[in-house]
């Protein structure tokens, strides 16, 4: 652990704050996630000069090819997917700084020559570079590597700070995530453990802490008194694509609720935190997640999307997808109702639906108000007149709405519905940099708090996993719903009566 | 980036008119805005800031240029006055502008352009202009790039940030002075303190590990290459050292076709040296050398993909690196000036106030 001798003066008022000079290990540095997000990412950092001054980037992979192969791939894989065109002598003066390394993650000369390399790295600066392993690899490698690095005295270091981040899925249940969270900790600490959720990295997702903390008027009513009942949607227009081997095996509840949806719930029914310190959001996230019981069966659905119309074309139902099995039983949508059984929440149900080919693209929290206790207007013929409700939409169009009752122009007092509009892409004049940069400045920083926890993990796989368990015990066929629909009729079966899903 | 592109002008998204007066030209936006938002719900008005430039009627297109390119940053709604000899009567054009390129379910962020053709008669009560026409509760921002203070002055009292670049000044405590005087009454972002961004974030970078924040103490020189037009860039970067160090600022004196000066340190005194550089080709700084009592160089110069760094220990080991970057341009610092108008940076106010002692 680096030791701090005296504070840094000139840091004052920067917006950019000096991080410390860094070597960046990719392990599945050839991996499509390495080519299509973290690469890029990396490039866009060092084009606006937020690198730390002295960056190194190793690339670990199966792939035999040479440090020249692998700057041609991460060049090729930056112009492809870079947010904007690169500056040839920026990605020039980058490339010189990577190197590659290859071989299998359980070969000791991978790791013994990852020393060498980085310790030249040192060596040739004068200084201790901050070491950061980013495991961008299939999830049974993860606790393989940290052990790999443990045995080679990689997960620490005298004068310089070692983190590790692992990517997502974090466990396929929860005896899998309690495994793999007791084999990393046995190396490692907790506070050098970086989570990834690239949900977290979202601006509209944080902007829900600045949306709850940084605005009066919502956070009286944000309680089991004022509001009825909470939806969270994140809903997606398009199939499968390729993903099908990962997809089959994963499902929507594993996709999506299980880290993203509940990440999202948790920031929405948090407590006030004292700071905005790693520690002290992510306190007041899990103890969300501690109140929230997994949901009987009759509260959860589940439904594969069949043959239908998307985008105006034909598409094929999940089973004919390439790669699906016939009998594939995997859920491509669920909903669920769960209920924070706290002081603030108790009694409110909160509806988590996600699916793959339903109506529209579409990731929103709609927080429903209850009704207003007596509405005079009703005896004149007003129509359409409903609690009011806030939005928070996070795609395709980042912002906030609220439903407002206003009166329809005329002589009768009638009213209507009508919606006041935040829309984030009017209000702001720069457009939302991609979640990895912001993640991966983050873990260069050292900064946890848009990472998750190890308890927060295992609280999510706590709610998750008895729904797991009672599915592998019913084998009654899923309802469908074609695709391009709202999902399943099944779906309303969850909703306390007078209650409905809102369109997607 | 999104490619801004006129609305099709046969739509009604253009609408101009001769000897006319700012009520018209409020009410025309307004209808414009109406029958836009009419034709297509989709399109939103970007709601951020209004941006009043002032500007030389004969210099108009090379202002609109460097608004074209200042990248993301575009102005909610832009003002353009151009000042015309001899002009007793208003004639404007209003453009609604709409981000091309988005996806389907996207919405299509719209903004406006006015221009509003101006006389010398008119800048002394050019508020009373431009007050209809800029959007209410958004910040306003106000740029005049060739002079025209009286414009400036008379813009204030509606404005909360006053947008400036010191190099334009025609000498150094001239440019020091107006920007002290602008800070009294707005919150000032002056471009030629943006040039020095990113080399007072490298300086502070490369201090910031813990062996290196203890030479801090120990600066005894401080050399600023500047180009010869931007000497103000390199004083105020002086005074950013100044205010953060706790320096005593000293007098700077030219000498030599340089100029010279002392500051104060906790420890001993700093040699400060500000060089103009002809080589250097854009506004702002070509680079810095900082030395310490211990033995200990630093600096920083331009070079390809970013800056080249070099460190030179007591023991003299020399080690030489590229800080990662690419050059914003000058478009990119216009848009940066954009940007962060809507922020607030606790640094400047105390290196110009710094900057101000050395030149008094």
């Amino acid at each position: 652990m680096a030791v701090v001798h005296e504070e840094n003066p000139l840091v004052e008022g920067l917006e950019r704050q000096p991080v410390h000079p860094t070597t960046l290990v990719i392990f599945g540095g050839t991996g499509d996630l390495a080519q299509r997000k973290l690469l890029p990412a990396i490039y866009n950092l060092a084009h606006e000069g937020a690198l730390p001054e002295g960056f190194n980037l190793i690339g670990v992979s199966r792939s035999e090819m040479s440090d020249d192969e692998y700057r041609a791939v991460a060049r090729e894989s930056i112009k492809t997917h870079s947010r904007r065109a690169p500056d040839e002598q920026v990605l020039e003066k980058l490339l010189e700084r990577v190197r590659y390394i290859a071989g299998t993650f359980d070969a000791d000369s991978v790791f013994e020559r990852l020393e060498q390399e980085i310790g030249q790295f040192d060596e040739e600066a004068g200084i201790a570079f901050n070491r950061i392993f980013y495991l961008s690899t299939a999830p049974n490698f993860f606790a393989l590597i940290v052990k790999k690095l443990g045995e080679r005295g990689l997960h620490k270091h005298p004068e310089a700070d070692v983190r590790v981040v692992i990517e997502k899925p974090f466990g396929t249940r929860l005896t899998e995530a309690l495994e793999l969270n007791r084999q990393v900790l046995s190396v490692l600490r907790e506070s050098q453990i970086f989570r990834i959720d690239h949900y977290l990295g979202k601006e509209t997702v944080q902007n829900m802490l600045a949306f709850r903390f940084a605005n009066g008027m919502f956070e009286p009513i944000w309680n089991r008194n004022f509001i009825d009942y909470v939806q969270i949607t994140a809903a997606e227009d398009i199939g499968i694509g390729r993903r099908a081997g990962y997809y089959d095996s994963a499902g929507a509840l594993r996709d999506l609720v299980q880290n993203h949806m509940l990440q999202l719930l948790s920031l929405l029914c948090m407590e006030p935190p004292v700071t905005f310190d790693a520690d002290e959001v992510r306190d007041e996230k899990v103890k969300v997640l501690h109140a929230v019981e997994p949901p009987p069966p009759d509260a959860v659905v589940r439904a594969r999307y069949t043959a239908g119309m998307a985008e105006g074309k034909e598409a094929v139902g999940y089973r004919e997808e390439e790669g699906v099995p016939e009998d594939s039983s995997t859920e491509t949508y669920v909903a669920l109702r769960l209920e924070v059984d706290n002081w603030r929440w108790a009694g409110v149900p909160i509806y988590l639906r996600t699916g793959k080919r339903l109506a529209r693209k579409v990731t929103e929290i709609a927080v429903s108000l209850k009704p207003v206790p007596h509405l005079a207007f009703e005896a004149q013929g007003s129509v359409g007149v409903q609690p009011n409700q806030i939005i928070l939409a996070m795609q395709p169009n980042e912002g906030v709405s609220i439903s407002l009752g206003a009166k329809i122009p005329g002589t009768r007092m009638r009213i209507r519905p009508v919606n006041m509009e935040f829309l984030y892409g009017t209000s702001f004049l720069s457009q939302s940099p991609e979640a990895y940069e912001r993640l991966i400045l983050d873990a260069m920083r050292g900064d946890a708090t848009l990472f998750t926890r190890n308890d927060e993990v295992e609280a999510q796989w706590r709610i998750i996993d008895p729904i797991l368990e009672a599915w592998e015990k019913d084998d009654r066929p899923l309802p469908t719903y074609p695709a391009g629909s709202q999902g399943p009729e099944e779906a309303a079966s969850i909703l306390a009566p007078g209650q409905h899903w809102r369109a997607i | 980036m999104p490619k801004v592109v006129p609305e099709v002008p046969d739509e009604g998204a253009v609408w101009s008119e001769q000897d006319t007066s700012p009520g018209a030209i409020e009410e025309a936006l307004r209808r414009l805005l109406q029958q836009q938002h009419a034709r297509d719900h989709a399109h939103a008005p970007a709601r951020v800031l209004n941006l009043v430039v002032v500007v030389d009627r004969e210099w108009r297109g090379e202002i609109m240029n460097r608004l074209e390119q200042v990248g993301r940053y575009h102005a909610s709604r832009t003002i353009l006055c151009t000042v015309e000899r001899g002009r007793t009567t208003l004639d404007a054009r209003v453009v609604l502008t709409i981000e091309d390129e988005r996806q389907p379910g996207d919405i299509a962020l719209t903004r406006e352009r006015v221009i509003v053709e101006v006389g010398e008669k008119h800048l002394d009560k050019l508020d009373t202009i431009v007050d209809p026409l800029v959007v209410t509760d958004l910040p306003t921002v106000v740029w005049s790039p060739h002079g025209h203070p009286e414009a400036v002055d008379a813009l204030l009292h509606l404005s909360q940030v006053v947008l400036i670049d010191s190099v334009n000044e025609p000498d150094l405590a001239s440019a020091v002075r107006r920007a002290e005087e602008l800070a009294a009454g707005a919150y000032v972002v002056d471009l030629a303190w943006l040039r020095t961004t990113p080399w007072r974030e490298r300086v502070a970078a490369t201090f910031d590990p813990p062996r290196w924040r203890r030479e801090l103490g120990r600066i005894d020189t401080v050399k600023v290459r500047h180009r010869p037009d931007s000497g103000v860039a390199g004083v105020l970067f002086f005074g950013w050292l100044s205010s953060r160090l706790d320096w005593g600022p000293g007098s700077l004196m030219a000498a030599n076709g340089s100029i010279r000066g002392r500051a104060s340190g906790r420890r001993q005194d700093v040699t400060l040296t500000l060089e103009p550089d002809p080589n250097q080709a854009v506004p702002g700084l070509a680079g810095i050398e900082i030395g310490t009592a211990s033995g200990v160089s630093i600096s920083l110069d331009r070079g390809p993909g970013g800056l080249s760094a070099r460190r030179r220990d007591p023991k003299g080991r020399e080690l030489r690196w590229t800080i990662l970057g690419a050059s914003r341009g000058e478009g990119g610092i216009l848009g940066e000036g954009i940007r962060q108008a809507l922020l607030r940076d606790p640094a400047y106010r105390g290196a110009l106030d710094c900057a101000e002692a050395m030149l008094r």
